[in-house]
């Protein structure tokens, strides 16, 4: 095992949106390198809103919270926004028990996660 | 009553954060526990070991340790560093509490352990270290 797990960061930029594909576990480990490579595009080129796919992730503790946080006060200083998509049950989860869909749209995976009964 | 129990000791590198989840899962297997109880220990492991190396460590490379206990359907988990303790335990377990704003930590660490934990405690020592003690009861999800 290498020392220093590259996330294999995969990011594409349609007109001025940045998606950014989440890896299969978001950590403090992950989240850190996520937020480097997003924030670096985001100084170089005219980006007005991130999304962030979940699609691949089944596992997201308090780092990737704090990530979609950071991420969030970034673009709203900007002008722009964050939305995430594609979150699985574990996900959505975290998510919800972050309070953190007050502020951030998400968009849960399609035909996975159940509304929640309330 | 069955006992069984298990140490682990690592580098304070976010590298093992995965390790240290992964192996406490495997630990845990023996149990029977439904998919959602691991991932709920998962978390919680994940947690108290990204506070040992971003709070306790402050990023310098030193020693984790894990010590897992399984009695019958409890599960038991300690998570310690001799880093530089905590001053304030019962701030420091405040929800959006966090020390370190600048390194953007959520402040959910604690929140996301007593979440997923039936019990969490924490003891520490300014420079000597902290512990974090977790229970679970697993596999009582009537089946």
């Amino acid at each position: 095992m290498s020392s220093n797990t590259k996330v294999q960061g995969r990011q594409k930029i349609t007109d001025k949106t940045l998606w950014i594909s989440v890896p299969k576990e978001l950590d403090h480990h992950s989240a850190e390198q996520i937020s480097q490579e997003a924030d670096g595009l985001v100084r170089q080129k005219d980006i007005r809103e991130i999304v962030f796919d979940f699609s691949d992730t089944v596992f997201c503790d308090s780092s990737g919270i704090g990530m979609l946080m950071g991420r969030y006060k970034m673009m709203k200083a900007l002008g722009g926004n964050v939305r995430a998509v594609q979150a699985g049950e574990r996900v959505g989860k975290i998510l919800m028990l972050s309070g953190i869909m007050k502020i951030i749209p998400v968009e849960k995976k399609q035909g996975g996660m159940q509304d929640e009964k309330e | 009553m069955k006992r069984n129990e298990m140490k682990i000791e690592f580098d304070s590198i976010s590298d093992n954060e995965a390790f240290a989840r992964v192996t406490v899962a495997a630990f845990m297997a023996q149990m029977n526990p439904s998919m959602e109880e691991v991932a709920d220990v998962k978390t919680a492991v994940s947690e108290a070991v990204t506070n040992a190396i971003i709070h306790g460590y402050e990023g310098k490379v030193h020693k984790i340790t894990i010590t897992g206990v399984i009695e019958d359907a409890l599960l038991s988990l300690e998570v310690a560093d001799q880093g530089v303790g905590i001053r304030d335990v019962k701030k420091a377990m405040e929800p959006l509490y966090t020390s370190r704003p600048e390194l953007e930590r959520s402040g959910m660490g604690f929140l996301f352990m007593e979440a997923f934990m039936d019990e969490v405690q924490v003891s520490s020592r300014p420079g000597e270290g902290t512990i974090v003690t977790m229970k679970k009861m697993i596999g009582q999800h009537g089946e």
